[in-house]
């Protein structure tokens, strides 16, 4: 068994065995790395200031000089900093050159809530990122997907944001959250957080979403943690005689249509379980997705509507959960 | 004619925000607070020293360690440490937590994002301008937040708009765990002088000598001489937040020896980079660890003792039953889980 962020590194390594011209930075690099800072050295592995702007542009610059870049924000919501060298720069220049010149980056954040950080440090933001032309966007659920999608990221020849959701990286978890505190509990997905990694890690393609439970009633689309707690509502479902299908999309953008038209087709009800804000993002993404299929089907959603609060128990109450998931699927079943 | 300085007042400050953040290390780690908890012990000198020269109308923009600046700002302590259990009594009915406390009626704002304190400072001193004439707006923030752009752009436009901010850069060489001096080129002083503004540096330890350097500069920023910046270091034990990584790996020798095994397999390990990039690396490990037991070991930087020693013994112990009475009540606010 591997756990969720040793599974990202253990991609991540054997990708710079591969290709030399992976360089890592990013803040604290040089900590939170220091296995493949002490395999690969300090030129392939170094800290950056705190300066998003300086070294996510200088990450899109290195990658335009021949270099691939694997840049590590520690959180999604510290790149909202320097988001333009992603949306005016990283994610044009493969268009505006007409196709002559590709920026393979990778940027590597935590997303996701669930342990009382409240909203400037929770936020899952892959919606809005993925809504801009030439960004790819993945977020995986499991320690497989976490190292085939970082292999994949990292072999992708335009820019991708990759993020691991807290709850499932222990390091993060201990970091952000505490987590070495008996005194403290999350509700952290078993399967998410350990699972079968092969060493090395097969890609797993961008844009690719597989199906993590086949049921005829109800589709549940999600990803990251959200995909666990789909599952579980799943069992509590299927205990009644609901049966659901549950879809991990586990790349925003590139979304897989064909998948979410299939699953849509067949059961003819879908909700969208986003851990992300409701509006402008991956929910009602999915639900144009079955309209434009031309798919007759009822649609629910369950996802984050506000700020995200600091107490446990409101935050509980405002990411989506094990209960407002089998209250959706209910409200589709009359 | 030059004021004494108000020890005894700035020890009783320093001591409440001292006992208060040790209050909710322990309520951290009983479960009670959530989340990262990022606390200024070590800080008090600089925030004391330089909150006693306030005056009502003055704003505060605050780091992701605002604690300590409310407390001797008077925001009430049960409000604070309701809010840190995430009580819906709490200074921001719960929704705020350690890292997000806002206090409308005394302005002052607080962020997580590092760099923020920066641009929000400027605003609310446009605001004085046209508002409030004569009131100034204090950013804190760490050192390694003069790295952020937003903070380098604030510099220069509190000098451009001749805004009266004061830029409190705390400054414990640490950026979370990485040496702030490796990772900012110049010094802060000619970052400041380039900007035009007016630098001071200080020992923060010594809040006597925050307290008399900053005076003349808020006198000076009331009059509307444009923006000012206090460089004062600190040194803070419990490092970046509680639970620090670094910390513990340095501190604890079980996890110290947790750290051997994977290390040297990727020292040893023939398909990464060449034996002195590989050696590199580990020097960089080493000396990181290293750097921290030293920063650790240093003793003599702390604001409370330090200037508890030059105190009337009596005068220390009135101050410290009225903190502890202060404490202890607002613990029976905050009650058991």
């Amino acid at each position: 068994m591997t756990e969720f962020g040793a599974a990202i590194d253990l991609a991540l390594g054997h990708a710079m065995v591969d290709d030399p011209k992976i360089v890592v930075f990013g803040e604290d690099t040089p900590l939170l790395r220091r296995e493949l800072l002490v395999r690969f050295g300090p030129e392939r592995v170094r800290p950056t200031p705190i300066s998003e702007s300086a070294f996510l542009g200088a990450a899109v610059g290195a990658a335009l000089g021949g270099l691939r870049p694997v840049v590590e924000v520690q959180l999604v919501d510290f790149l909202m900093v320097g988001l333009s060298a992603l949306v005016n720069e990283a994610a044009k220049i493969e268009a505006f050159s007409g196709g002559r010149w590709n920026v393979p980056i990778v940027v590597r954040a935590t997303c996701g809530g669930g342990y009382g950080d409240a909203g400037q440090h929770e936020q899952a933001l892959w919606g809005m990122l993925a809504g801009v032309p030439g960004l790819a966007v993945v977020v995986p659920s499991t320690p497989a997907d976490a190292a085939g999608l970082m292999r994949a990221s990292i072999e992708n020849d335009g820019p991708v944001v990759f993020l691991e959701h807290k709850l499932l990286s222990r390091q993060w978890r201990d970091a952000m959250a505490g987590g070495r505190r008996e005194s403290v509990t999350f509700d952290v997905p078993p399967d998410g957080a350990d699972g079968p990694v092969l060493d090395p890690p097969p890609p797993v393609p961008l844009g690719s979403a597989i199906e993590r439970r086949l049921g005829g009633d109800v589709t549940l689309i999600s990803l990251g943690v959200g995909v666990h707690r789909c599952l579980s509502a799943s069992e509590e479902l299927g205990e009644r005689g609901v049966e659901c299908t549950v879809i991990d999309v586990r790349s925003v953008a590139p979304l897989d249509r064909a998948a979410i038209e299939t699953a849509a087709r067949r059961t003819g009800r879908v909700v969208a379980v986003d851990e992300d804000y409701t509006r402008g993002g991956l929910s009602g993404e999915i639900a144009a997705v079955v309209a434009e299929a031309g798919i007759s089907a009822r649609f629910a959603r369950v996802t984050t509507e506000d700020t995200i609060p600091y107490a446990r128990h409101l935050e509980d109450a405002t990411l989506p959960n094990v209960d407002r998931i089998v209250s959706a699927v209910e409200s589709l079943l009359d | 004619m030059k004021a004494p300085v108000p020890a005894l007042e700035l020890f009783h400050q320093m001591v409440r925000m001292r006992r208060f953040e040790e209050a909710l290390s322990e309520l951290w780690h009983q479960g009670r607070i959530s989340g990262e908890l990022h606390l200024g012990i070590g800080e008090e000198g600089i925030v004391a020293g330089v909150l006693d020269h306030l005056i009502e109308g003055d704003a505060l923009a605050l780091d992701h360690r605002p604690t300590p600046a409310l407390v001797g700002r008077g925001t009430d302590l049960s409000l604070l440490a309701l809010e840190m259990v995430g009580a819906e009594t709490g200074l921001c009915r719960g929704h705020g937590g350690h890292m997000h406390l806002f206090d409308p009626e005394r302005l002052a704002a607080s962020s997580g994002i590092v760099g923020a304190a920066g641009p929000m400072a400027c605003g609310f001193a446009l605001s004085h301008q046209r508002l409030r004439p004569g009131r100034i707006a204090v950013a804190f923030s760490g050192e390694s937040a003069i790295n952020q752009g937003m903070m380098l752009e604030s510099l220069n436009l509190a000098a451009v708009w001749e805004l009266p901010v004061l830029f409190v850069v705390k400054d414990n060489g640490w950026a979370i765990t990485t040496r702030s001096a490796e990772m900012t080129g110049g010094t802060l002083r000619k970052r400041a002088e380039g900007f035009g503004i007016a630098y001071t540096k200080v020992r923060g330890a010594d809040v006597g000598a925050v307290w008399r350097a900053v005076g003349p500069m808020i006198d000076d920023l009331r009059r509307g001489r444009g923006p000012a910046m206090l460089h004062a270091t600190c040194h803070r034990p419990s490092g970046h937040f509680e639970h620090d990584p670094l910390i513990r790996m340095v501190t604890s020798p079980r996890e110290f020896a947790a750290e051997s095994g994977p290390l040297t397999r990727s020292l040893a390990d023939g398909s990464g980079g060449r034996i002195r990039d590989r050696i590199g690396g580990m020097r960089r490990v080493i000396s990181t660890a290293a750097g921290m037991r030293v920063h650790l070991s240093k003793r003599r930087g702390d604001p409370v003792t330090r200037l508890e020693q030059t105190l009337d013994a009596t005068a220390v112990a009135r101050v410290r039953a009225a903190v502890e009475k202060e404490i202890l009540s607002t613990l029976a606010e905050v009650g058991s889980p």
